[in-house]
């Protein structure tokens, strides 16, 4: 026992030294005596072998440094793509007076179509995208949020017999028939429809958008479906289209099927709902013909039918022309951040620098 | 008390409520009356909390009144009731687990307490009715009955002693379980007692229980017959205490006075109430600063919803209409279900994950303890137990320990060291002992080479072994008798006759200092062979017995401090040999003899071992005959007979002539001193509480370095309170004055945080106190007197290094850590000790550590903690106890933080929403954000984290320091760490808020919507709160680089998972593709590092500026244990010689 307590004293004194792996042997073998002594491994003695970061100036002011460079590197990219990106934004509420549209926030007044006049100065570069906008207008309340039934837009018909609850309050009809599409997001589906023409000498050209591709993939080709009849209109049977609605769902877009009922991707667009509420939503592209190049510069008109409400709620509609580029849209934000972010830290690794020569962080030794 | 009120109530006669009458044997006392049995409690011991019936609705009731228990039970109920944005299975699902995992474990250890109780309960005693011997279970045993117990077994409730097997009348009981004294106590049966119990016809009246275990007053009335009464008074020698052991004496009768929970035992024991830890305390502070975030944020939004709403055209615009049910609704009442909601909305912020989290910490992280092969101790082949784990932080936090003596500092186990015979050295040691080369080096005082005439040495033993009050036990003797023949010789030569361990058994005393004294005689060759009939007997080195006729003892008491007897040899000589403390002995012997002694006596001292001076003088005849009338009638004396015998003792002991001085360790325990050191070192304070003398109970602390060389020594016990000759009462309070002035008021202001170093140049106090004495401060007569006292007491205390209570009982050790927890500032305590005595303090302490003493198991069963050695405490507080609680502290500190960075911007996308109770992140991502994505790496951290590596902090104890006083969880911190969390959650949501000024995020001109919006601010929340805790990790082991990079690659994986697939259980297929989605857009990435790297930043610069206050305690760390490195080497030589001297030699210098 004597000679045990001796090992013991000098295992402890002497750890760290080559003689604690001896040490180790012996109490290994002690071990095996004693059933009841813990085990002796490194988890169960907290030594797990660690890697201890420290994280000291020489360490950290070359990371400022490289991270500041490139972040001033990303920044510099990102605020002369963001520039690059021409942006027309052309508001169309008809509040004011002098406003085309004016005459369609008359009440009462139906298939109003009214015309926005504007000159392009200079060719709008690439595929031009065509956004709608809305203002204060919140697709984000919640009771809005939950109120579409996604197993019925999914093409399943015992849901367009009995939509889920959760469409409320545009499950039934006042005659108790079943909404389909139900919910408030469905019934509230935007309804204005745009028609670009260029004026060259007078005479208006049709600039066509493309409504294809401006849904998410994965919404027009798996989450939103037809219900697999044909044609799709009798599986529309005993239901009625949505209140808001001028056109039953069938007839989204009669002339392509593959953007009809449900899949019609304007309807996709609005079913994802805004994050904020000034948002805007991708109405088309113009990539076809001679605008594939862009939108050359001259004066162009929008039809616009004007039929969806929004003063009630003191919102205001817009249509914006933007192209993109690698980072999406026109976002001036990213690139200042960067810049910002990239700069300080350049900054900072210089002040650490002066800090460290002056008082020699004594611990680097 | 319960009792007595009932009584009262009752309207019982007055008699019965002061004390209570007992029948001794249920046998009434005449026939005439009827026999009415009164009614007393039965000897059932009850520790355990529930039963079977009751444990459902108690134990549901304990865990709802849990603050973070109720809470979530409201929120759950909200969401049942209320139509609110998230499902009540996210909030009832956690708890659900959370209260019935608590309840099996509660269940569990309550199980183990029936245990435990039905062990003792059932045990079986043997008791005598109606003349037969029964065996019955303990717990039916009655007041009234007559049991017997036998030898070496615990008395199973309060016993009058009736009849013993020995002739005598007496019993020899030890104590050790009760109060901590091991020796042997005598107890004397009622005198003249009638032999055959089966006749006896007797009552006892006596007083109600009462916890003080020293006092017992009663009367017993005997019926011989119809006529004649005997009444016999009643002390505490007569009776034997539950608990207490039968030592020496064959089995004996008594009978039950005090059974069960009213015995003096149960009484001392307090109930084992729930502790909860400093950490806990913080935590509901904390809480309830979250709550009120919580309830104003829903106020807020609630308030500011009814205001927006109010606008025109903003209630309900004609795309989002509402239904008749919400139309038709009461407008307070929507408002209420819009606060509730907007409350389960933001109830995340308090998550029940935590508490699971906590738990789970401390539960795996026990097992640290237990697993730990420093504390395994090969002695008794066991390691640490941990009975609670709910205190595992709070070891970081101690501030005063308070410890046991015996059995806890020192061995309890008396050895003879050396002995100095007209100034020269003689040693007792092993030859391999490390001292022995020390000492040839040491200077003038070491001789042992030298002698003293073998006349005197031979007279000094003779004085060993004659001056004593020691029992030789019978049944060993024949071993003795074997054992000694080999060490005739011993004498003379330094130490080598190796001692047959066997002998050990074979003395009974009072006290272990006369044994070990015995014994150290007999290694020198003489032994005490016993005492027959006044005759004593001792067999010399030449193996000759001689006999001594006993005259007369003197005997020993604390005030003179000395014993003497008078004998008579063969030759006709009278002779008396005395010893005691120096003290006492120096001014009755002649002068020129003290000085050669004296050093030796002082050098002893401070070595901690226990000294005695042993004097002689011849008495001659007439001066015999003189002593001798003197004593008989001093003892005869009816009126002041202490008084006058101790006159008759003065003035026998004067004239003598020194011999020599002895010295005897009580050994301490290993490492003893050390671990004091190392406990003072961290700033802890030490207070010494023991049931022992004064005297012993001083040199352990001389000895453990409790008290040092330049200890200002601040006594207030019955001798200096007797000293000033005034009042006792006035005494005490000019004695506190002054200490106080002394202590508390001359003290130069110390600094926080300025270390104490042992060698420091301020005068250190320490402070001794004994249990009469504390009782008089504690129950001063009146009312203001009494507080100002224990101010002034606690005070005195608060500023001494350390402070000895001595004499105490097992409730006053309670009282003093009561005392100490309940002021000011309210420090952490924790007690420790290894025997039943301790248990009270054990309980009322913070943190209570039972040793796995010899002293039984009842200290370990009640500790909170149990350690196989004192000097595991070191590990235990410095190492375990730093890392639990700078674990603990930061999970508890970033469990907020991250909640609240993860619920701040679901708050300020209210503000975007039409305050419509949107949820910013999918339900999924609501529930796993605590469960899954950011558990596992806090709770790695919380469980590995070494921010100090386990060896310096056991090198270095100031750094103990520098958590004291809960820092880590003070409003400072936690300040820091909302605002890091207010600073994130802003962050999170502007970043990308400005991102979603324009939604076309994608090369191809799509937008993205909330959901989108939600993922990204997620994403970048999960990975910041990961790498957050990454940057405050030091110590990287595998499993905190698998969980940390685990955990993020799982949220990705499951990100992707989770919208990958249209889940059929759902019904809104939200997240669909999302984070694929997003992942695919450029912006999104770049915002994402972006704001994570921005988050982090003045983390980093935090981390990195903070290094020039750094590099302090770094730079300190080497210069501290090179320090230590010398140090280390001195304070581990056992013997506490060396490093005496070496400080010597330093002073000089």
């Amino acid at each position: 026992m004597l000679a045990n307590a001796a090992n013991n004293e000098t295992c402890s004194t002497n750890i760290g030294n080559s003689s604690s792996r001896l040490c180790n042997q012996k109490m290994v073998k002690e071990e095996q005596e004693l059933a009841n002594r813990p085990d002796n491994t490194a988890f169960t003695q907290q030594r797990l072998p660690a890697w201890q970061p420290m994280l000291s100036a020489g360490i950290v002011i070359p990371g400022f440094v490289l991270i500041g460079l490139a972040f001033i590197g990303i920044g510099v990219a990102l605020f002369v793509t963001s520039r690059s990106i021409q942006v027309l934004e052309l508001d169309y509420t008809g509040l004011e007076q002098n406003s085309p549209c004016f005459k369609c926030t008359y009440p009462n007044v139906s298939n109003c179509v009214c015309d926005l006049d504007f000159s392009i100065d200079s060719l709008f570069k690439g595929t031009v995208f065509f956004y709608y906008g809305l203002s204060n207008y919140f697709q984000n309340f919640r009771k809005y949020g939950v109120s579409k039934d996604d197993v019925q837009l999914s093409g399943d018909l015992t849901n367009f017999k009995s939509p889920s609850d959760t469409c409320s309050p545009y499950v039934y009809d006042r005659n108790n028939q079943p909404i389909v599409p139900c919910g408030s997001i469905a019934n509230s589906m935007f309804n204005d429809t745009f028609q670009l023409f260029q004026k060259i000498n007078g005479t208006k050209t049709l600039v066509p958008f493309d409504g294809k591709g401006i849904a998410w993939w994965t919404d027009y080709n798996i989450k939103y479906r037809n219900p697999s009849v044909t044609p799709l209109k009798n599986a529309f049977n005993s239901t009625v289209k949505p209140i808001f609605w001028s056109k039953p769902a069938y007839e989204l877009d009669t002339s392509d099927p593959a953007n009809n009922g449900f899949i019609n991707q304007n309807f996709l667009v609005w079913m994802r709902r805004a994050a904020l509420p000034n948002f805007r939503k991708l109405y088309g592209r113009i990539d076809e013909g001679v605008y594939a190049q862009g939108l050359p510069a001259g004066s162009y008109s929008l039809a616009i039918t004007y039929n969806y409400p929004v003063l009630s709620f003191g919102g205001r509609k817009k249509v914006v022309f933007s192209n993109v580029s690698w980072m999406g849209g026109k976002n001036e934000f990213l690139g200042i951040a960067y810049l910002v972010i990239g700069s300080l830290c350049v900054l900072m690794s210089i002040v650490m620098l002066i800090v460290y020569a002056k008082f020699k962080f004594p611990e680097e030794d | 008390m319960l009792r007595r009120r009932l009584n009262r109530l009752l309207g019982g006669d007055e008699r019965r409520v002061d004390s209570r009458t007992i029948y001794v044997g249920h046998r009434s006392s005449s026939t005439s009356e009827v026999f009415i049995p009164p009614k007393f409690c039965d000897n059932r011991i009850v520790s355990s909390k529930y039963t079977v019936w009751n444990f459902l609705p108690k134990n549901l009731f304990e865990q709802f009144r849990r603050i973070a228990n109720f809470y979530f039970l409201i929120i759950f109920l909200v969401q049942v009731i209320v139509d609110t944005p998230t499902s009540p299975v996210t909030s009832g699902l956690p708890l659900f687990f959370v209260i019935t995992v608590t309840a099996i474990k509660q269940g569990y250890e309550d199980w183990l307490r029936h245990k435990a109780d039905n062990e003792v309960n059932k045990y079986l005693v043997t008791v005598l009715e109606q003349g037969r011997k029964i065996r019955k279970e303990s717990e039916k045993i009655k007041v009234g009955d007559v049991v017997e117990v036998e030898e070496d077994e615990t008395f199973p409730c309060d016993l009058i002693l009736l009849q013993s097997s020995r002739d005598d009348d007496t019993c020899f009981v030890t104590t050790a379980s009760l109060d901590g004294e091991s020796n042997h106590k005598t107890h004397y049966t009622v005198p003249d007692m009638e032999k055959d119990l089966e006749s006896l016809n007797a009552t006892i009246e006596c007083e109600q229980p009462q916890p003080d275990l020293y006092k017992f007053v009663g009367r017993m009335h005997i019926y011989k017959n119809e006529q004649e009464t005997a009444v016999r008074s009643l002390g505490p020698e007569n009776l034997l205490l539950k608990g207490a052991t039968l030592k020496n004496t064959q089995k004996i009768c008594g009978v039950a006075v005090y059974t069960g929970m009213e015995t003096k035992m149960a009484l001392n024991y307090q109930g084992k109430s729930q502790k909860r830890s400093a950490v806990e305390k913080s935590i509901n502070a904390f809480l309830l600063v979250y709550l009120c975030i919580l309830v104003s944020k829903a106020l807020v939004c609630t308030t500011l919803k009814y205001v927006w709403q109010s606008k025109p055209g903003q209630d309900e615009p004609w795309y989002n209409e509402k239904t008749q049910k919400e139309k038709d609704t009461n407008l307070y009442l929507k408002m209420f279900t819009d606060f509730l909601s907007f409350m389960v909305l933001f109830n995340f912020i308090i998550p029940v994950s935590m508490y699971v989290t906590v738990e789970m910490q401390k539960f795996l992280g026990s097992f640290f303890i237990t697993w730990d092969k420093d504390f395994f101790d090969p002695e008794i082949k066991e390691g640490a137990l941990v009975n609670t784990s709910d205190l595992n932080e709070e070891l970081g936090q101690v501030e005063y320990v308070f410890t046991d003596k015996t059995g806890t500092l020192t061995q309890n186990n008396m050895e003879f060291i050396e002995c100095c015979i007209d100034g020269f050295q003689y040693k007792y040691r092993d030859a391999n002992s490390e001292l022995d080369g020390f000492c040839v080096t040491d200077g003038p005082v070491n001789k042992v080479q030298q002698k003293a005439g073998r006349e005197r040495e031979e007279l000094f033993l003779r004085a060993l072994c004659l001056c004593h009050t020691v029992q030789v036990k019978e049944s060993t003797q024949q071993s003795q008798g074997d054992g000694l023949i080999d060490q005739v010789d011993g004498f003379g030569v330094d130490g080598e006759v190796p001692h047959p361990p066997q002998e050990q058994r074979g003395f009974i005393a009072s006290s272990p200092d006369e044994v070990a004294l015995v014994k150290g005689a007999m290694r020198y060759g003489f032994t005490f062979l016993g005492l027959e009939s006044k005759t004593m007997k001792i067999l010399t080195r030449n193996n000759d017995v001689e006999m001594y006729e006993l005259l007369h003892v003197l005997n020993f008491d604390p005030v003179r401090r000395r014993m003497s007897v008078i004998v008579r040899s063969k030759s006709g000589d009278t002779l008396l040999f005395c010893k005691g403390a120096d003290s006492s002995i120096f001014p009755r012997v002649r002068q020129e003899e003290v000085e050669r002694i004296r050093m030796n006596v002082e050098r002893n001292a401070t070595e901690g071992y226990r000294t005695l001076c042993v004097a002689y003088k011849y008495l001659s005849a007439e001066e015999y005959a003189q002593a001798d009338a003197g004593l008989r009638e001093a003892r005869l004396a009816l009126q002041d007979r202490e008084e006058k015998l101790i006159t008759v003792y003065n003035q026998v002991e004067t004239g003598m002539s020194l011999i020599g001085a002895t010295a005897v360790e009580d050994r301490l325990q290993e490492e003893a001193a050390e671990t004091m050191e190392a406990l003072q070192g961290a700033g802890i304070k030490v207070w010494v509480l023991t049931g022992d003398k004064m005297e012993t109970a001083k040199s352990t602390c001389y000895a453990c370095r409790l008290f040092q060389r330049n200890t200002e020594l601040l006594e207030l016990t019955v001798r200096t309170l007797e000293d000033g000759g005034k009042k006792r009462e006035k005494r005490l309070k000019d004695l506190l004055h002054e200490y106080h002035k002394k202590a508390v008021q001359d003290a130069p202001p110390v600094k926080a945080g300025v270390t104490r170093t042992w060698s420091s140049a301020t005068q250190d106090y320490g402070f001794i106190i004994d249990g009469a004495t504390l009782s008089m401060v504690l129950n001063s007569s009146s009312e203001s007197n009494s507080s100002c006292n224990k101010n002034l007491f606690l005070e005195i205390c608060q500023n001494c290094a350390s402070v000895l209570c001595c004499r105490m009982a097992p409730l006053q050790k309670a009282q003093i850590v009561k005392m100490v927890k309940n002021s000011k500032g309210s420090p952490i305590t924790l007690s420790i000790g290894d025997g039943a005595n301790d248990v009270s303090m054990i309980l009322e302490a913070h943190v209570g550590i039972g040793i796995k003493g010899k002293e039984g198991r009842q200290a370990v069963r009640n500790s909170d903690y149990a350690i196989p050695k004192l000097k595991h405490l070191k590990k235990l507080l410095l190492a375990h106890g730093h890392l639990y609680y700078v674990r603990i502290a930061h999970l508890v500190q970033y469990f907020f933080y991250k909640n609240l960075c993860f619920i701040l911007p679901q708050f300020l996308y209210q503000f975007f929403c039409g305050y419509s109770q949107q949820p910013l992140y999918d339900a999924a991502y609501l529930t796993m954000y605590n469960i899954c994505f950011t558990s596992m790496p806090i709770l790695a951290y919380s469980l590995l984290e070494q921010h100090i590596c386990m060896e310096v902090l056991l090198d270095n104890s100031t750094l103990y320091r520098e958590i004291a006083k809960n820092a880590m969880l003070r409003w400072g911190p936690f300040l820091y760490w909302t605002l890091l969390g207010v600073f994130h959650g802003l962050l999170f949501f502007f970043g990308v808020r400005y991102l979603f000024s324009n939604p076309a995020l994608q090369d191809n001109g799509q937008v993205f919507g909330n959901w989108s919006y939600g993922t990204i601010v997620f994403t970048v929340l999960v990975f910041t709160v990961t790498l957050k805790l990454a940057l405050d990790t030091r110590h990287w082991t595998w499993i905190n680089h698998f969980v940390i990079w685990g955990s993020l690659a799982f949220y990705m994986f499951f990100s992707f998972f989770w919208g990958g697939i249209i889940w059929p259980f759902l019904k809104q297929q939200r997240l669909y593709f999302v984070f694929a989605n997003m992942l695919s857009s450029v912006s999104a990435w770049l915002v994402i590092i972006l704001l994570i790297l921005l988050s982090l930043l003045p983390e980093i610069l935090l981390v990195v500026f903070r290094k020039p206050r750094g590099p302090h305690t770094r730079q300190k760390k080497p210069v501290q244990s090179s320090v230590g490195g010398n140090q280390s080497p001195r304070s581990s030589a056992r013997p506490l010689l060396m490093r005496t001297f070496s400080d010597e030699s330093n002073t000089v210098i």
